[in-house]
C-alpha cells in the first residue's frame, strides 16, 4: 500500500503559493467546514470529506515522514475511522458517557502548494476545548492537509496534525479527531 | 496518623484488602520506602543508550534517574542531581551528554560514570574539604544496579536478594522478548508513550491479570469492531488486523475466558497465560517459524514458541507482553496518580509483519488514541474515587478464594476459572514488603 504520507514529505514546510482569492477562500471554508462536522459529530458529512483511502494522521514525532508502519499517536484509514465512531457511539463505550462536547477554532490558512493537476496542500493552526466529564481541556497544534481535487471540490488524502505537547505525558485518552 | 507494622498487615486479609491502602497518602509515601525504593525497579533497556554519551531519565520510586552509556560502552544509573547544590544534570527526557555531563548552574562537569570532572576557577576549592576522589563530590549512584540481558534495573538498598533472585521465574518475560527474535537480539522502537492514569498503581497491577474484565470493559470495541468486519466481508474486501485484534475481545466470553490459568510467583510476580492465537496458519508466520527454526534448530525453537505468556507483571513496577513484544513501566506519581511508559520492541530479523503486529497492538491498545484502554482508565479512575467513600472498608478478593493451588511457593488459579488469585497474591507479597521488607 501506498503511504499518504508521502505527499507532505519532502516539501518545503514555509512554502507560500501564489494562488487566486477564490482557491484562498475555498481552502479556508474547507477547513472551517471540517471542524465544525467534527465537533457537530455530523459523521456522514464528515466522512465524505475523506477520501476512500485517506489517512487521518498524528504522528508521535516531529520529524516524521512517514506514517505507515511507524508509531503513530493517530495513523487511521476509512475503516479504523468508521470503528472509532461505531465505538464511541456504541451505548456500551463507558468512557464516553456522559458524550464529549468539542469546539475547534482554525486559522493562518496558508495554501502551500498549488499542483498541475489542482491538489492543494493547506497548513493551518487549530485550537481545541474539549468538555468531558465537567472539565474542559485544551488542545493546540498545527494541520497539514494535502486535498485531492474531485469534480466538485476536494477531498482529505491525508491530514497530519502535530500537536504541540506530542511527546505528553498524556492525562487524558484522545478518544475523537482533534 | 502513622502506620504500625501490625496496622499495616491487618490492610490485607485472606480475601479483601482495605482501602486505605489505594488512598492513603501515607501509605503511598511508605510503599516508595518500602517497596520502590527497596527492591530492584526497572529503568530502562540497553537500546534506549546505544551510543557513548546516549542519556534516558527514569525513575526508581520518587527519585530521578538518569540511565547513561559511558565512553567505554559500559551503561550507568545515576541520581539526577548535582552533588555541587542540587540542579538536576539532565533536563531533556533524552539526549546525548557528549564526553561528560555539563551542569548548568556553576559549569561542574563529571565524567559519564559520574566521577567530578572539574569545575571553573577550581583554585576556590584550594584548602576546603572538596575532594575529588570523595564520592560526596560526585554525582550518586543507586546502591546497587544490575542488569538482566540488557534490560537494566536499580535497587537504592544495599540489601535484599540480587537482581535474579529477585526476577526468579518473571525472568521468562524477557528471555521470552529476546530469545522469540531469530536474530537473538531485541530492540526498542522510537520513543515511549508516557499515560498519566488517575489511579493508583496497584489498581493497574491488579487489571492486568483480570480475565473477568476484557468482555465487560471492553464490549463496546469488541462489538463495533465485530459488526464492522462483517460488513467488510459482505464488501469483498480483506478485514485489516485492526479490526481482528479488536474484536477478538468480543470473542471470548465468560466461558472463553475461564481457559487461561493464572500463576502467582515469589517476590509478588504473577502472569496470564496466552490467549491471543499467535501462530496462526499466514505465510509470514510460516516464514518467522522457518527464521527461528534455521537459528535455534527445531527443537529449541518450538520450545521458545511453545512459551505463551499474555502478560508477566514484574512486581511491583512492570506489565510484559513478550508475545507482542510490548512493556509497561509504573512510575508512580502519588497514591491516585500513576505515570505509566509504554514500549514496543522489535526482534532482530523477524519477518516486518511480525513487527507490525507489535505496532499494532501498541497503536490500538497502549497510544494516547486508544480504543481499548480509554475504557479501562475510566473505571480505574471510578474505582479510585469509589474507593475514597467510607461506604466499606474493603475491596473484594473473593473470586475463588480458598482454592489456589499452592506447591514450592507456586501458586496456580483454581482450573476453568477467572479466579483473582493474582490479586490476592500481589496484595500479600505487599503486606510482606511493607512489613518485613522482604516480598516472600
Ligand atoms: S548546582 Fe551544579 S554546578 Fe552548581
Ligand atoms: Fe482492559
Amino acid at each position: 500500500m501506498e503511504d499518504v504520507a508521502q505527499l507532505l514529505a519532502g516539501r518545503d514546510p514555509f512554502a507560500v503559493a501564489n494562488v487566486s482569492t477564490e482557491t484562498q477562500r475555498t481552502a479556508e471554508q474547507f477547513l472551517y467546514r471540517q471542524a465544525e462536522l467534527l465537533d457537530e459529530k455530523q459523521w456522514d458529512n464528515w466522512f465524505a470529506l475523506f477520501a476512500d483511502d485517506g489517512f487521518y494522521w498524528m504522528p508521535a514525532e516531529e520529524d516524521q515522514t512517514e506514517g505507515d508502519g511507524q508509531p503513530n499517536i493517530f495513523w487511521e484509514s476509512h475503516d479504523l475511522m468508521l470503528m472509532r465512531v461505531a465505538r464511541n457511539e456504541h451505548p456500551r463505550a463507558h468512557s464516553q458517557a456522559p458524550h464529549n462536547r468539542l469546539c475547534h477554532v482554525v486559522s493562518n490558512v496558508i495554501v502551500e502548494s498549488e499542483e498541475a493537476n489542482g491538489d492543494l496542500v493547506v497548513r493551518s493552526r487549530f485550537h481545541c476545548a474539549e468538555y468531558l466529564r465537567y472539565e474542559v481541556r485544551n488542545f493546540t497544534g498545527k494541520y497539514r492537509h494535502y486535498l485531492r481535487k474531485t469534480g466538485d471540490g476536494y477531498q482529505i488524502a491525508v491530514q497530519r496534525v502535530d500537536l504541540v505537547n506530542r511527546e505528553g505525558p498524556y492525562e487524558y485518552v484522545l478518544q475523537w479527531w482533534l | 496518623m502513622s502506620w504500625t507494622t501490625e496496622q499495616l498487615a491487618g490492610l490485607v486479609e485472606p480475601d479483601r484488602a482495605h482501602r486505605k491502602a489505594y488512598t492513603d497518602p501515607e501509605i503511598f509515601d511508605l510503599e516508595m520506602e518500602r517497596i520502590f525504593e527497596r527492591t530492584w525497579i526497572y529503568v530502562g533497556h540497553e537500546s534506549q543508550v546505544k551510543n557513548p554519551g546516549d542519556y534516558y531519565l527514569a525513575q526508581i520510586g520518587r527519585q530521578p534517574v538518569v540511565m547513561v552509556r559511558d565512553q567505554q560502552g559500559q551503561v550507568h544509573v545515576l541520581y539526577n542531581r548535582c552533588p555541587h547544590r542540587g540542579a538536576q544534570l539532565c533536563s531533556a527526557r533524552s539526549g546525548n551528554a557528549g564526553n561528560h555531563f555539563y551542569c548548568s548552574y556553576h559549569a561542574w562537569t563529571f565524567h559519564l560514570d559520574g566521577k567530578l570532572e572539574s569545575m571553573p576557577a577550581k583554585q576556590g576549592y584550594d584548602g576546603t574539604n572538596l575532594d575529588f576522589d570523595n564520592p560526596e563530590f560526585s554525582v550518586s549512584r543507586p546502591a546497587r544496579t544490575d542488569n538482566y540481558r540488557g534490560f537494566w534495573f536499580a535497587s537504592l538498598s544495599d540489601d535484599g536478594v540480587d537482581l535474579k533472585t529477585h526476577l526468579g521465574e518473571s525472568a521468562a518475560a524477557f528471555d521470552q522478548l529476546i530469545d522469540r527474535a531469530p536474530g537473538k537480539e531485541t530492540e526498542i522502537v522510537g520513543s515511549c508513550f508516557r499515560m498519566v492514569q488517575q489511579s493508583n498503581w496497584k489498581i493497574f497491577l491488579e487489571n492486568q491479570l483480570d480475565s473477568s474484565h476484557p468482555g465487560v470493559t471492553h464490549e463496546s470495541t469488541g462489538k463495533a469492531a465485530q459488526h464492522l468486519e462483517k460488513t467488510i466481508r459482505e464488501d469483498g474486501r480483506d478485514v485489516p488486523m485492526e479490526l481482528a485484534f479488536l474484536s477478538d475481545l468480543a470473542r471470548l466470553g465468560h466461558d472463553g475466558w475461564t481457559k487461561f490459568g493464572t500463576v502467582g510467583y515469589r517476590n509478588g510476580h504473577s502472569s496470564l497465560e496466552g490467549y491471543m492465537g499467535l501462530r496462526p496458519d499466514a505465510p509470514d508466520t510460516t516464514e518467522y517459524v522457518r527464521r527461528m527454526y534455521e537459528a535455534y534448530g527445531e527443537k529449541k525453537a518450538e520450545e521458545i514458541l511453545g512459551i505463551n505468556i499474555h502478560h508477566m507483571l514484574v512486581y511491583p513496577c512492570m506489565s510484559i507482553q513478550p508475545p507482542l513484544q510490548q512493556l509497561r513501566t509504573i512510575r508512580p506519581l502519588g497514591a491516585d496518580r500513576t505515570m505509566t511508559e509504554i514500549w514496543h520492541f522489535r526482534l532482530k530479523d523477524a519477518p516486518e509483519a511480525i513487527y507490525r503486529r507489535s505496532l499494532t497492538y501498541y497503536y490500538l491498545v497502549n497510544s494516547p488514541s486508544t480504543m481499548v484502554n480509554a475504557d479501562d482508565l475510566f473505571n480505574w479512575w471510578k474505582c479510585q474515587h469509589g474507593l475514597e467513600s467510607s461506604a466499606s472498608e474493603w475491596v473484594s478478593f473473593h473470586r475463588n478464594a480458598g482454592q489456589d493451588e499452592d506447591h514450592d511457593g507456586i501458586t496456580r488459579s483454581a482450573p476453568d476459572s477467572m479466579s483473582e488469585m493474582p490479586l490476592r497474591h500481589m496484595m500479600h507479597a505487599w503486606r510482606d514488603y511493607m512489613t518485613s521488607g522482604e516480598g516472600v
